[in-house]
């Protein structure tokens, strides 16, 4: 009897100790403010929202290299890419172009129509659903967005170890091995975002600052329609009504990395 | 103790100006990538970890390999090892410090290190890997400095040591598997992703390590008035023998899964380091020597004639140092980075800065070896005379 009851009220004490600390840390935080006791970000009137957006790239509107070229220099005027880096291992890329067995190595048939096989393809991070990238960060410097499924960068947290791109499956990151502001081209400087340091990662990050003014990605808008971008939870948006009337694929699906960006064929 | 460290002859503080002068030379090396960036390396957007990052895994493989002498005298009493464990514990520690140097100098921004500590982030075995050394070393250096200071005064050492030195022996093996796990969890890195990693990192590492024990304890004996004993030199041979070749079958474990399921992605990194891909086969040499040097250690450990004749046995250490270093430290990461993910071919070669940097942890962990043996060796001879 004794034991019994002094074990019940042990375990609780215990689960008081549980249970008890997270209200009380809450009332103590609210007793100062009002009703809100969480901070957190406001979004703009005009930011659009999506529970994970996803961008579907119709790649029969594209038949060369060059017909890529304005989405790729929108990207980089936008993003403040030190273009200017002639040393190809030293490149930031966070859109460019590849070859189809490049673009999809496990898709690549060995006998492909003449046109798929010779054609470029527009590469950039798949924001996936389950990044390796953001699993392999040591210190959340790279970070899935709750609100609306962007894999971010913190360009001031990021100590430059290069895990991420050990992770990621599709070479979508890029490290800057040496000052990148003095490979900005003059005339592309854009005021309104950062450029970078040396020694951090970067990459694609679906044009997060422009989606929170309530514009599309840059490549999205230079893309005259050839670039698809919405919601991929939203049974009406417009990715999703396009995916449902076309045949897509995606890189490295078999990973199941889940990634968010799609493409005709 | 560390008094010792200060009594020493002409050769001794002669080798110790050397090792300051170039740590000294590759700290001005290191400046200059501190303010250029790591552009003065031969890393690539392709191949984003490359000498620096080879030779932590080789050395954390190292590190880990001392625990081939403390858990045979700890666990199975075998008492000859006696003599010879504050070595394995003393070169797991100089190991350890140049494996956090080795990191700390592959960083883009070195000064926001403690990030990593600001906040926290399990998810990322980087974070393990950073928990496991640091107590490997922690382990190490109280175990070590209380069980030969303990010798010294010729008593026995405190009773709360003996649980930290059985926890240090499964922690040696933690400290490689977590490193393995670095690399083998990766999708989309097919000659890495394999169960088999951390096994053959440590065979790799136990082949390793105790070879550059039985070096150190013949350059001891030859040098200084403590022998570390015939026996020992011989039985930590065997462990060689065995890890080496255990080494070798596993990574022939590798060739057969990989060319009979001949699935590319697996056999490519395979191709490119033993034949070359698409024309590049900057790594073929190497890669064969590796071979070549691991065939031959296997022969010259496993036959006991060669075994017990002690010049022919630093041979096959020095032999199998080199192979394994270039199987695991050059081949494991050009391996894995080439072809990326793309499927483009994009070498990688260290350069001079690199190079020189690199050499300058060794140059650390030579100093810090260097000490931490004096010390050793000084308080056994004590005990002998």
């Amino acid at each position: 009897m004794e034991s019994s009851r002094r074990r019940f009220l042990k375990l609780a004490g215990i689960s008081a100790v549980g249970l008890g600390t997270a209200p009380a840390l809450n009332a103590f935080a609210a007793s100062g403010g009002h009703d809100a006791a969480q901070p957190y970000v406001k979004k703009g009137a005009r930011a659009l929202r999506a529970k994970q957006w996803a961008m579907v790239i119709d790649t029969r509107r594209f038949h060369s290299a060059k017909d890529l070229e304005p989405m790729i220099e929108a990207c980089n005027k936008s993003h403040n890419i030190p273009t200017k880096i002639t040393n190809t291992d030293h490149e930031i890329k966070w859109i460019w172009e590849a070859e189809f067995h490049h673009a999809f190595p496990t898709k690549a048939s060995k006998f492909l129509s003449e046109e798929i096989e010779h054609k470029s393809f527009l590469v950039l991070c798949n924001h996936c659903e389950n990044p390796s990238c953001v699993r392999a960060c040591p210190t959340k410097a790279t970070f899935k967005r709750e609100s609306d499924g962007i894999v971010l960068m913190d360009f001031h947290r990021c100590i430059g170890c290069r895990f991420c791109m050990a992770a990621c499956p599709f070479g979508a990151r890029s490290f800057n091995f040496r000052d990148p502001r003095d490979f900005i081209p003059e005339d592309d400087k854009n005021l309104e975002f950062p450029t970078r340091m040396k020694g951090v990662v970067e990459k694609c990050n679906f044009c997060a600052e422009r989606l929170a003014v309530g514009k599309e990605p840059a490549c999205v808008e230079a893309s005259d329609g050839a670039i698809i971008f919405g919601d991929l939870y939203d049974p009406h948006s417009h990715v999703r009504e396009v995916l449902k009337e076309n045949y897509t694929i995606r890189r490295k699906q078999q990973l199941g990395t889940e990634p968010s960006v799609y493409y005709i064929v | 103790m560390l008094e010792l460290a200060f009594k020493g002859g002409k050769t001794y503080w002669g080798w110790i100006v050397a090792l300051l002068a170039i740590i000294g030379a590759a700290f001005g090396v290191y400046l200059w990538q501190l303010k250029f960036g790591l552009g003065i390396t031969g890393l690539s957007r392709d191949v984003s970890w490359g000498f620096y990052i080879a030779n932590f895994t080789y050395l954390v493989g190292v590190a880990a390999g001392g625990v081939m002498v403390v858990l045979p005298y700890y666990l199975h009493d075998y008492k000859a090892y006696g003599k010879v464990t504050i070595l394995g514990e003393f070169l797991a520690i100089a190991s350890i410090v140049m494996c956090l140097s080795f990191v700390i100098v592959d960083l883009g921004q070195p000064t926001r290190i403690f990030n990593t500590l600001l906040y926290p982030s399990p998810n990322s075995i980087l974070f393990f890997d950073i928990v496991v050394l640091q107590g490997y070393l922690f382990l190490n250096i109280i175990i070590g400095w209380n069980v030969l200071e303990a010798e010294r005064n010729n008593d026995h050492y405190q009773f709360w040591v003996k649980p930290l030195i059985y926890l240090s022996i499964p922690w040696a093996i933690s400290i490689h598997t977590v490193t393995a796990f670095l690399y083998c969890g990766l999708p989309g890195r097919g000659f890495w992703m394999t169960a088999i990693l951390a096994p053959r990192f440590l065979s790799s590492a136990f082949a390793a390590g105790p070879s550059l024990l039985i070096l150190l304890c013949l350059f001891i004996r030859h040098f200084t008035k403590f022998d570390p004993g015939r026996e020992q030199i011989q039985s930590l041979a065997k462990t060689v023998a065995y890890a080496i070749c255990i080494n070798v079958f596993f990574f022939l474990c590798e060739v057969f899964v990989a060319f009979y399921s001949n699935i590319p992605e697996h056999m490519d990194h395979i191709k490119y380091l033993f034949v070359g891909l698409h024309g590049h086969s900057l790594m073929v040499p190497w890669m064969w020597t590796s071979m070549i040097l691991m065939v031959v250690g296997i022969i010259l450990v496993v036959n006991p004639v060669t075994r017990k004749n002690e010049n022919i046995l630093v041979i096959a250490c020095i032999v199998i140092i080199f192979g394994t270093w270039i199987d695991k430290a050059l081949g494991m990461i050009a391996g894995g980075f080439v072809p990326n993910p793309l499927h483009q071919v994009n070498e990688y070669w260290p350069t001079g800065p690199e190079a020189m940097i690199s050499l300058g942890v060794y140059a650390v962990g030579a100093l810090v070896l260097t000490v931490l043996y004096k010390i050793a060796v000084s308080v056994k001879e004590e005990i002998r005379g």
